[in-house]
């Protein structure tokens, strides 16, 4: 049987699940229409010796009425009922998600969704990840945290139309009405004590014609399932080493393919000199010129890599010859928005700080299997946005859509970097040119030095106060320009949330990027007025940007939290305390107050080390931090082996509500993972721009957190559910973390870092590879002990 | 074209391939043990760590040549073999802590924490924070806490043989 939710019209069903469900963005209008009274009295337990901290009400900012995910999920919309949950004859349930699964865990949380509404085992339910489906138009994008927020209400509505069909088909086999059967573990229970089976309702429940069905949802009061710690699905599969990602997908004929590049950022080949020497190396199969390299094929990565390494070939300029961190910092600085005169009479906090460019590619790097035929081309990617890549492909080949067949694999990672679909586009170029099918893998080294990049960027924070009252707040935040262009830009443009078309001089995609900004960044306190806008510099397309988890707000929070604890300083108030007075709401308190209390904030430390707390708002929800640092001689000294040591973070405690946590478990990996990324970014990893390229190729140049960087204690603790519907979770601890530990590197060294990460300054620990050839031989000497 | 051939797994295999080729290809690509990933080829992310003769090593940067007919090569395909089970107990560790996000490193994880154990038991001694802190594993999703975790009760789990 397989049935299918259709909505009779939008509005209706809006209107229901209004009235059932009250939606969190309604529930932050109410709370925005009758602002939270601050009363100075609550704070006069802060035993600094300090001032009463007097909060000025702060209008909201964009982001409380409507977010990024407001737009995302609207965008979703039209065609959100559009998905299918299957009954198969032995009872089980299939649905093939359309978002990928990279690691966030949604393959879990939705399998908990449909085991829920459907009153199924969760071993019952099979998650798949669908083939990339123009006709949902904006519904198959994974990014923004967004899927559980906009997938909950229609994954749900879809399980409880199959649940309803299968009741309706026992009743009439039983002859007993559907209001006195139940459900439970997939058995339909008669009050008489027969029962049938969904194995046996399967078929006898199937529908000759499609119809509109009113279903009601399950309430949270009866939930079993949701809300309950679930291991992953897919866990077994990965310990095992039996899960598969695309190039351990077996596509017959689809060999190896590398792609010797460019010695600088976006340069072009011009000439290969030894194509027919390279191509009859030992195991080579086919060499070519494509747009963006050379590409070589043959029958073992390893001889793929030597055919990379021994191609002779004449470059094109990229776009960035002989740029460097420094010319673009100087550009960054000599475009910065100006601010408002400052407030008279008041005294000024004024700080700014300079976020260097990140990587944001994952373990797995770029692959892409694609069999380009004739009539029309097959391909196995993870695809953050595999609709717009079948598009891109289609135009690249000349097809139309339904010639271009997208799987979307599993995914080994994605942090926002398989948003793009640069390696599908050269995978398909180079099996139309050999006329073969390829599996495309980028190396290591082109994962830095050709890849997605964050973009430098520079925040300035200027807040005037007076006793015990912010005036304002202001944020100027100017960065090298975003690609927002894959995946946000159609959600951007067809739900009208830019402004008129056109870039302006020095703006690059302006419009997105604004929009990006106007919808995430946002200041969650009583600071008086508060003013955020962003500047970019550069065309998107000048450097290969992308974003990592969390947007702006990666960079944009850090750099507010680190003027609210300059602010609580200048006030002599303890940062948790002047943090609890300035928050806008209870809710907001409450996490901040978990997070301290689990943290034992406030306790007695060694010098030189200390503990820092932040807050932040965002994805319909609210995390606090206390993370704690240790900079003492003896653990910044340690010695390892091509590694970068430095400070530890030696403790992180994160609060979040996610409004409806669905999966407990695996919003603690997430918070626990972000940290992860949050320490990196503040203490150690950076890409350094060098005359057009970037000097890492490899995990040993950049410093993503290792195990020695690694806290000792990680507690995540899950607010209880104080919404309806759920939140989003994967990026939500990055911008907290990385937040809480800049605090407390400040608050430990009684310095406050002007750059980020804080060692991008220090002597480069590695030899850069060379440029030419553009990925480096593996090593012979794997047998050989190294030592720490 | 080289005839190579060594165990892998417990079964003797035989490939035609130029010594040169390093065994992470040869195992993944001509033999099709996908259970080794690839993360740099430059013996530093550590996604295909496998053990050959029971210690740990990494096949992207070993040329097959070097391998020697009675060398024993054992995979995260292999690993529960060892034991004669069909989890070894670091993997079981590993599902009650529920430790992988994306998962693509965790064979290399678990390949490793199991060659660890080993080692720091030879010594005759537990395994210090020290210990963990020199495993240059990458998890680029951030389980690196609940490994460290995992280790611990997966130690704790593995007979003196295993």
């Amino acid at each position: 049987m397989t049935t299918r939710f259709e909505e009779t019209t939008s509005a209706e069903a809006g209107a229901r699940n209004a009235l059932t469900h009250p939606s969190r963005r309604r529930f932050l209008t109410y709370l925005i229409a009758a602002p939270t009274v601050v009363g100075a009295a609550r704070w006069a337990d802060a035993s600094t010796g300090g001032v009463d901290p007097q909060p000025i009400p702060s209008g909201p900012t964009a982001p409380d009425t409507y977010d990024l995910n407001d737009l995302l999920t609207d965008s979703a919309k039209p065609t959100a009922s559009m998905i299918t949950i299957t009954m198969n004859k032995d009872g089980s349930a299939s649905f093939a998600l359309p978002r990928v699964e990279s690691g966030q865990g949604i393959t879990t949380s939705t399998a908990m969704i449909i085991a829920e509404e459907l009153d199924l085992p969760i071993d019952k339910v099979h998650v798949t990840l669908a083939d990339a489906r123009p006709e949902l138009m904006m519904n198959q994008f994974t990014a923004g945290s967004n899927t559980t927020i906009s997938t909950y209400e229609p994954i749900r509505s879809a399980a409880a139309a199959a649940k309803g069909q299968m009741l309706a088909a026992a009743a009439d086999e039983l002859g007993i009405p559907v209001g006195q059967l139940s459900t439970r573990d997939g058995i339909v229970r008669a009050p008489d004590g027969r029962t049938m089976t969904y194995a046996e309702l399967a078929e006898k429940g199937a529908v000759a014609t499609t119809r509109p069905v009113e279903v009601s949802l399950k309430p949270a009061a009866e939930f079993r399932v949701v809300g309950r710690p679930q291991g992953r699905v897919d866990a077994l599969e990965a310990v095992t080493g039996r899960k598969k990602y695309t190039l351990d997908h077996d596509v017959p004929n689809a060999l190896p393919t590398m792609i010797c590049r460019p010695p600088t950022i976006q340069g072009t080949p011009k000439q290969v000199h030894n194509l027919a020497a390279v191509k009859k190396m030992p195991g080579i199969t086919d060499v070519a010129m494509i747009s963006n390299g050379v590409a070589v094929r043959g029958h073992t990565f390893g001889q793929c890599i030597d055919a990379v390494r021994a191609l002779k070939v004449t470059w094109n300029p990229g776009t960035v010859d002989n740029e460097s961190d420094k010319t673009f910092l100087a550009e960054l600085k000599a475009n910065e928005l100006p601010m408002a005169p400052a407030v008279p009479g008041a005294q000024v906090v004024d700080e700014s700080f300079t976020f260097y460019w990140k990587s944001n590619s994952a373990l797995e790097p770029q692959t892409a299997i694609a069999d380009v035929r004739k009539d029309g081309v097959e391909i196995w990617s993870s695809l953050q946005a595999p609709i717009f890549t079948q598009k891109q492909v289609a135009d690249l080949l000349g097809f139309s859509t339904d010639q271009v067949k997208v799987h979307v694999t599993l995914a080994g990672g994605a942090f926002g970097r398989r948003m793009f679909s640069d390696v599908v586009l050269e995978a398909c170029e180079a099996s139309k040119k050999f006329g073969k099918p390829v599996k495309l893998m980028w190396h290591r080294t082109d994962e830095f030095r050709a890849g997605r990049m964050h973009p430098m960027c520079v925040a300035h924070v200027r807040a005037s106060y007076s006793g015990g009252s912010v005036l304002n707040f202001e944020q100027r935040h100017t960065s090298v320009a975003t690609d927002w262009s894959m995946g946000f830009g159609e959600p951007i443009t067809a739900m009208g949330a830019s402004g008129p078309p056109g870039p302006s001089p020095v703006h690059g995609d302006y419009n997105y990027s604004q929009t990006v900004w106007n919808l995430t960044v946002n200041v969650p306190y009583n600071f008086g007025e508060v003013d955020t806008a962003i500047q970019e510099i550069r065309d998107y397309s000048v450097m290969k940007s992308g974003s990592v988890r969390n947007l702006y707000n990666a960079d944009a929070a850090v750099a507010r939290e680190l003027v609210v604890d300059k602010l609580a300083k200048a006030m002599k108030i303890d940062p948790y305390a002047f943090r609890d007075a300035f928050l806008k709401d209870d809710q907001s308190r409450a996490v901040l107050k978990a997070a301290a209390k689990a943290a034992k904030w406030g306790r007695s430390m060694p010098a030189g080390t200390a503990q820092g707390i932040a807050f932040h708002k965002e994805y319909h929800g609210v995390v606090a931090c206390v993370a704690e640092i240790d900079t003492r001689p003896k653990t910044v000294n340690r010695k390892k082996r091509q590694a970068v040591t430095g400070p530890r973070v030696t403790r992180v405690v994160i609060a979040v509500d996610v409004g409806l946590p669905i999966n407990p478990r695996g919003i603690e990996a997430q918070m626990m993972g972000g940290a992860m990324d949050a320490i990196g970014q503040i203490l150690t990893e950076s890409l350094h721009l060098h005359d057009g390229y970037f000097l890492e190729g490899s995990w040993d140049d950049y410093y993503y957190t290792r195990q020695w960087n690694t806290p000792f204690d990680v507690k995540v603790i899950v607010m209880p559910a104080t919404s309806t519907s759920p939140g989003g979770v994967g990026e939500f601890p990055i911008a907290v973390t990385k937040s809480a530990v800049a605090c407390a590197l400040a608050r430990a060294t009684a310095k406050t870092p002007a750059y980020f990460p804080v060692n991008h300054f220090d002597p480069l620990p590695f030899t850069p590879f060379p440029t030419e050839p553009s990925i480096p031989q593996s090593p012979r000497d794997g047998l050989h002990e190294k030592g720490e | 074209m080289p005839r190579q051939t060594f165990k892998v797994n417990g079964k003797r295999v035989e490939v035609d391939v130029p010594d040169d080729v390093r065994l992470l290809w040869v195992l993944r690509d001509l033999l099709g043990l996908t259970g080794p990933k690839y993360g740099c080829g430059l013996d530093v992310c550590k996604a295909c760590t496998s053990h050959i003769n029971g210690k740990a090593f990494n096949p992207c940067c070993v040329p097959v040549g070097e391998i020697g007919p009675n060398d024993e090569v054992t995979t995260i395909e292999g690993l529960p073999a060892t034991v004669g089970k069909d989890l070894h107990p670091m993997q079981e560790a590993w599902l009650d802590m529920d430790v992988p996000q994306c998962g693509y490193c965790q064979p290399g994880q678990i390949m490793a924490a199991v060659a660890l154990v080993k080692e720091v038991r030879r010594t005759g001694r537990a395994i210090t924070d020290e210990d963990l802190d020199g495993i240059r594993n990458i998890c680029r999703c951030g389980t690196y806490h609940r490994i460290r975790g995992a280790i611990h009760a997966g130690a704790a789990k593995m007979s003196d043989s295993a």
